[in-house]
């Protein structure tokens, strides 16, 4: 198991994110944690690459615990956060280099690997280009194509293809799936497109208010809540009352509260 | 070592590509040469005291790297912001080294912007007495950049937006530049005054440049530097702190 989750929760005063999930990841494996907004899949994602520190639980990355051996676990994974993380002041190519000596690859590889990447997500034509004057897709582009630079063991993708055109969102999956084949690239991603899930990934954990609701493959899940969709059979699984609103507000008051 | 290296060299890239901060930036140090220098000038000579502008050219370049350095915290809250501090954060590197590299080149920056102002005080008239004495005073404004990037930084390491962070910093920027040997000289005050002046870091770094930049120094080279120095260890060891202690989220 390349990652593995025991009873993991986090608090933030008296709302509960993530409740007492569990959950393992199969190395070589492509996993969607797929809820609605504010059902704790950013949390979940965040406490597992050092960014938060869980209120209880146990996380193993590549063998490391984040919470204590933090060095060695972010050295296994490579993460695309839900809001972009390049500098837009930097061009391409300086924030891919940024991100080469940050993650300590070798010099001699470095430029070939940073011209590689950049020309898969097709920005090497403007490598030399300051991101401010990107677009939102060629920022996430870019965010993309960082977070694979040093070939992480792991890659999670906090909602990686919010906001993209269908061309851009097939072309990024089309690399990702590649590289999951080609280097047994572990992806861990996020999402609240149903048919996102449904196509890219091998399993699926349905998570609402925290709480995991259901583990399985896409016509698991299906047989499961006994529908031939997945948007049914998710509908089936967390009920269909909207509740995003109520927990978006908990997260706002929750982001007042902690300032 | 390359992680330090590459944190500054963004930094000197930021500055270079924000050619109208940088610009923006050096408008108030040239009205107060020309309005304080030109307009006291003549009282100063008066009183027998010599060129005013000379006395007060020191001051206004430790102004400005003053100004320059601690706003090079406001970096941390725009990175913030704009999600590029979490890039850092996750990072497999110390914070140490994230955070020494960051204000070297903010330290870097604000020098620049020190040794801008002494060219145009060359164009108001000002001149040095043998130009080697440069490297000296760049030692000298290294040090008060390097400890007010990390006061800045140690600051903008417990706020989270930009409105609390300049709040903070307004309280503290004009006091530190007016009660400050910048404008004035350290003699005949008043007790209470004299005292919060001494107790001002900034006092030193002033009272440093101009011991190189015109001879006229009150506490002797050695005793600044010390002080100086003892100041940049000081906040290096509070801003490590507070900076370890943010949060990536």
């Amino acid at each position: 198991m390349i990652i593995n989750v025991e009873n993991l929760t986090k608090k933030f005063g008296n709302f509960i994110a993530v409740d007492n999930i569990s959950f393992s990841v199969v190395e070589g494996e492509i996993l969607a944690f797929l809820g609605p907004n504010g059902a704790g899949k950013s949390t979940t994602i965040k406490m597992l690459t050092t960014v938060l520190k869980p209120t209880s639980g146990r996380i193993e990355i590549n063998g490391y615990n984040p919470v204590i051996k933090k060095d060695k676990a972010r050295h296994s994974f490579g993460i695309v956060f839900q809001d972009s993380s390049v500098d837009d002041e930097l061009t391409a190519y300086e924030n891919m280099m940024m991100h080469a000596v940050l993650y300590g690859l070798p010099r001699e590889t470095r430029q070939k690997k940073i011209k590689d990447l950049l020309e898969f997500v097709e920005l090497l034509d403007r490598k030399n280009e300051v991101v401010k004057k990107f677009s939102g897709g060629m920022k996430r582009r870019l965010d993309i194509a960082k977070g694979l630079l040093h070939r992480p063991k792991i890659l999670f993708l906090d909602e990686p293809t919010q906001g993209l055109d269908p061309q851009t969102r097939n072309h990024i999956w089309e690399y990702i799936r590649k590289t999951n084949q080609e280097e047994k690239m572990t992806v861990f991603f996020t999402t609240h497109y149903i048919e996102e899930a449904e196509k890219s990934a091998d399993r699926v954990v349905i998570i609402d208010q925290g709480k995991i609701i259901a583990i399985g493959t896409p016509s698991e899940l299906k047989a499961q809540a006994g529908k031939d969709n997945l948007e049914e059979a998710f509908i089936e699984l967390t009920g269909s009352v909207i509740r995003e609103e109520k927990a978006d507000l908990n997260r706002d008051v929750m982001k007042r509260f902690r300032r | 070592m390359e992680v330090i290296y590459i944190l500054w060299l963004r930094q000197i890239k930021r500055y270079q590509r924000s050619k109208a901060r940088v610009i923006g930036s050096l408008g108030q140090p040239l009205l107060f040469m020309v309005a304080f220098g030109f307009g006291f000038g003549p009282i100063y000579q008066k009183a027998g005291e010599g060129n005013y502008l000379e006395f007060l050219v020191p001051g206004v370049i430790a102004m400005t790297i003053l100004f320059s350095s601690i706003f090079a915290g406001l970096d941390i809250i725009w990175d913030r912001q704009f999600g590029f501090l979490k890039e850092m954060l996750v990072a497999p590197v110390s914070r140490l080294k994230i955070m020494f590299g960051r204000c070297l080149g903010g330290a870097t920056t604000a020098v620049f912007q020190g040794l801008i102002v002494l060219l145009l005080s060359f164009i108001l008239g000002f001149r040095l007495a043998n130009y080697w004495l440069i490297i000296p005073a760049i030692v000298v404004m290294l040090l008060i950049a390097f400890a007010f990037t990390l006061l800045g930084t140690g600051i903008a390491s417990m706020m989270k937006d930009i409105q609390g962070f300049q709040l903070i910093v307004n309280f503290l920027v004009m006091p530190l530049v007016f009660l400050s040997s910048a404008f004035f000289s350290l003699k005949d005050l008043p007790g209470i005054i004299m005292l919060i002046m001494k107790a001002n870091p900034l006092s030193y770094g002033v009272d440093a440049l101009r011991g190189i930049l015109i001879g006229l120094n009150t506490f002797g080279l050695l005793y600044d530097f010390t002080i100086l120095l003892s100041v940049v260890i000081i906040f290096l060891i509070a801003a490590s702190y507070f900076f370890s202690k943010i949060e990536a989220d």
